[in-house]
């Protein structure tokens, strides 16, 4: 015991050792109240983990080649010892990023971790998300499918639309008149590159949530309320220590995940053409345009706002403007939402309503940007996408009508 | 609120069937991929009628020798034609220039054909040759309609026509709706026998677009079973120190 105590004065001389351990684990308090929803942060982390080491594993073997993409995917696949598993759970795990940040998101939405003070922290946030599209966006054209070129073909077209400067900048984008060899290489280099942006982003995130504490489904500042606890009289009352209390927790949420999550990887990797979608068997074949082209389901909502808005003069450059506006509106919602209470618990009809209308939406919109256009499809997209920004516009008006419930002193059960 | 969204989902429901329909009814390919005498069938009729147009570049003899139970001489002996090397890949000597000029376009590859495709696709397509005197070949396809293949199998199947009916379109004009096909000439095996044959067929090419797959999942019982038994442990430590805070 003593050699140890020895060992870390050593280390505590020279590096604030303990001091970070216990500012961020053993001696930060975290609301004792947390539910099912707070346990999307830490997986968040293990799925970025996962990435990259599944990530580096897989650069070992791809070419980032024309002529050899496709192939050495294939290599991988067949002939690498445990290829196949490594890449499962990088295609699995891309999806399964998605689908836990944007429960993260909801979360923050529903108890309002975007209020004051935590407005830094939902910035930092959204700065992440649109990380991790680059990042997904780029590592899609690597396979060199079908999907995988035609699908980075009409996003980087989209560049293009920018009046003046468009045909220009998709050049400068591509490296190249269309999709070619070129634009795989530097796609390649990004997609290794912006990760580890991705993890220094999500490093900076944390140490604003550690600045501001962690908000929770009762939307009550615990650090505002009374003192004391058993484990120090000046911590919040209603704090726990996060580690061991959460670190535990947080285990055993891992071991929920890793289920659903390793049932994907055996038993379901391409789920049904959602998470590897079945054109991109085919090799990226620039003569042969698919019938049917339709981002990753991630990124259909903004598609599906993309086609929604009508192209003005032949020009599509008004649906670009909404789909990036669509994204961006995000880093304006702090100052949106004007409701005396964070908590969807103690906010009244009105925004529950908006609120769950908004998320079925979401859905509905991603299920119409994997689809062909019809003139209904069109019009519910339209519809759709005209709710997306009420959603957000409006905030200011509905959030102050509603009738919100009084907030208790002390976070409930 | 409700009666609006009871009201939405009312009105968008019959498009999502919509949506799902649309192309040819394509039939239940039912391959087992545990059944291994299946899929050795399947490789001799790939060896034999498939692998000279199409290659198959990804999947190698060996491998194809271990997870079909089949033995190196066996290989070698009997579905080896176009290399001497079992380590080799299934390549073909035709060239691509060579595919364009004879049938139009270079025959695919056929390694992931049926993680492409869809096995029910591949296996309806293999079924649904008939003759055609507008095409070069002289038969065309239901699924691929003016496919560049001939009917390579047509001296199993014999030869078949397809018959049309009128029907009422979306428009209100006659439509020609496929209706059944008729034997025209006798093939050398009976149709159940013949569907067998794209069966068998469609197993191995199912097979060799993820030779891992039977192995996956059957690593995939034990992941699950390991990671229920670590989340059984995992909560059962958080309830023990969660004590402490309630």
């Amino acid at each position: 015991m003593s050699m140890m105590k020895n060992f870390m004065g050593w280390i505590d001389d020279r590096y604030p050792m303990t001091k970070v351990w216990n500012e961020h684990l053993a001696e930060y308090y975290a609301p004792k109240n947390f539910n099912f929803w707070y346990f999307m942060g830490s997986l968040a982390m293990l799925v970025l983990v996962i990435q990259i080491l599944t990530g580096v594993w897989l650069a070992m073997s791809y070419k980032p080649d024309a002529e050899l993409a496709f192939g050495s995917v294939e290599y991988i696949m067949r002939d690498v010892d445990w290829g196949w598993l490594i890449r499962y759970m990088h295609s699995t795990g891309a999806s399964a990023f998605f689908i836990v940040i944007y429960l993260h998101m909801f979360r923050g939405l529903m108890y309002g971790s975007y209020r004051k003070p935590r407005e830094l922290l939902w910035i930092i946030g959204v700065i992440i998300y649109l990380a991790m599209m680059a990042t997904a966006f780029f590592g899609y054209l690597l396979p060199w499918g079908q999907m995988s070129y035609w699908g980075a073909q009409v996003i980087v077209n989209l560049f293009s639309a920018v009046p003046v400067i468009g045909p220009d900048l998709g050049v400068w984008v591509r490296g190249d008149y269309v999709i070619s060899d070129a634009t795989l290489n530097r796609f390649f280099a990004l997609h290794f590159l912006v990760p580890f942006v991705l993890a220094a982003l999500v490093f900076i995130h944390i140490i604003a949530l550690h600045k501001v504490g962690s908000n929770n489904p009762d939307g009550i500042e615990i650090k505002k309320g009374p003192k004391g606890n058993r484990w120090d009289d000046k911590a919040p009352a209603d704090g726990i220590p996060f580690h061991p209390y959460y670190s535990v927790k947080d285990i055993a949420g891992v071991a929920g995940f890793l289920f659903l999550f390793a049932a994907a990887v055996f038993f379901a990797p391409e789920m049904g053409g959602y998470f590897i979608e079945h054109p991109n068997f085919e090799p990226a074949n620039p003569l042969k345009t698919p019938e049917h082209i339709a981002p990753v389901w991630y990124f259909t909502p903004f598609y599906a706002i993309l086609r929604a808005v009508p192209s003005i003069a032949g020009s599509a450059f008004p649906g670009v403007v909404a789909m990036f506006a669509s994204i961006l509106i995000m880093f304006f919602l702090p100052w949106l939402d004007r409701s005396p209470v964070k908590s969807i618990r103690y906010k009244g009809t009105l925004y529950k309503v908006m609120l769950w209308l908004f998320a079925i939406n979401f859905i509905i919109l991603g299920y119409l940007g994997t689809q062909p256009t019809t003139d209904l499809y069109k019009l519910m997209a339209q519809i759709g996408t005209i709710y997306y920004f009420a959603f957000f516009l409006l905030m200011p008006i509905y959030s102050k009508m509603d009738k919100t419930k009084p907030v208790p002193e002390r976070v409930t059960e | 609120m409700k009666k609006l969204i009871v009201a939405f989902l009312l009105a968008t429901a019959p498009l999502l069937g919509l949506a799902a329909g649309g192309g040819v009814h394509l039939d239940d390919a039912d391959i087992d991929l545990g059944d291994q005498a299946s899929l050795q069938r399947g490789a001799k009729y790939f060896m034999n009628y498939c692998l000279s147009c199409h290659s198959a570049k990804y999947q190698r003899y060996n491998r194809m020798a271990k997870d079909l139970g089949l033995t190196k001489d066996e290989v070698v002996q009997n579905l080896m034609f176009t290399t001497d090397k079992i380590g080799n890949t299934m390549n073909i000597a035709m060239t691509a220039e060579q595919g364009t000029e004879w049938f139009g376009s270079p025959p695919p590859d056929l390694s992931v054909i049926s993680r492409a495709r869809g096995v029910d696709w591949i296996y309806t397509y293999l079924r649904s040759f008939y003759l055609d005197d507008k095409r070069p070949f002289g038969v065309n396809n239901l699924v691929f309609p003016d496919v560049g293949m001939p009917h390579v199998l047509w001296e199993l199947q014999g030869a078949q026509k397809a018959v049309f009916k009128l029907e009422k379109g979306a428009g209100g004009n006659d439509v020609q709706v496929f209706d059944h096909f008729e034997p025209v000439t006798q093939g050398t095996v009976s149709a159940e026998e013949y569907d067998q044959v794209a069966r068998d067929l469609t197993a191995f090419l199912s097979y060799i677009g993820e030779p891992i797959q039977m192995e996956r999942k059957r690593l995939g019982v034990w992941v699950l079973l390991f990671i229920a038994v670590f989340f059984v442990m995992a909560y059962l430590l958080k309830k023990e120190y969660w004590k402490d805070v309630h």
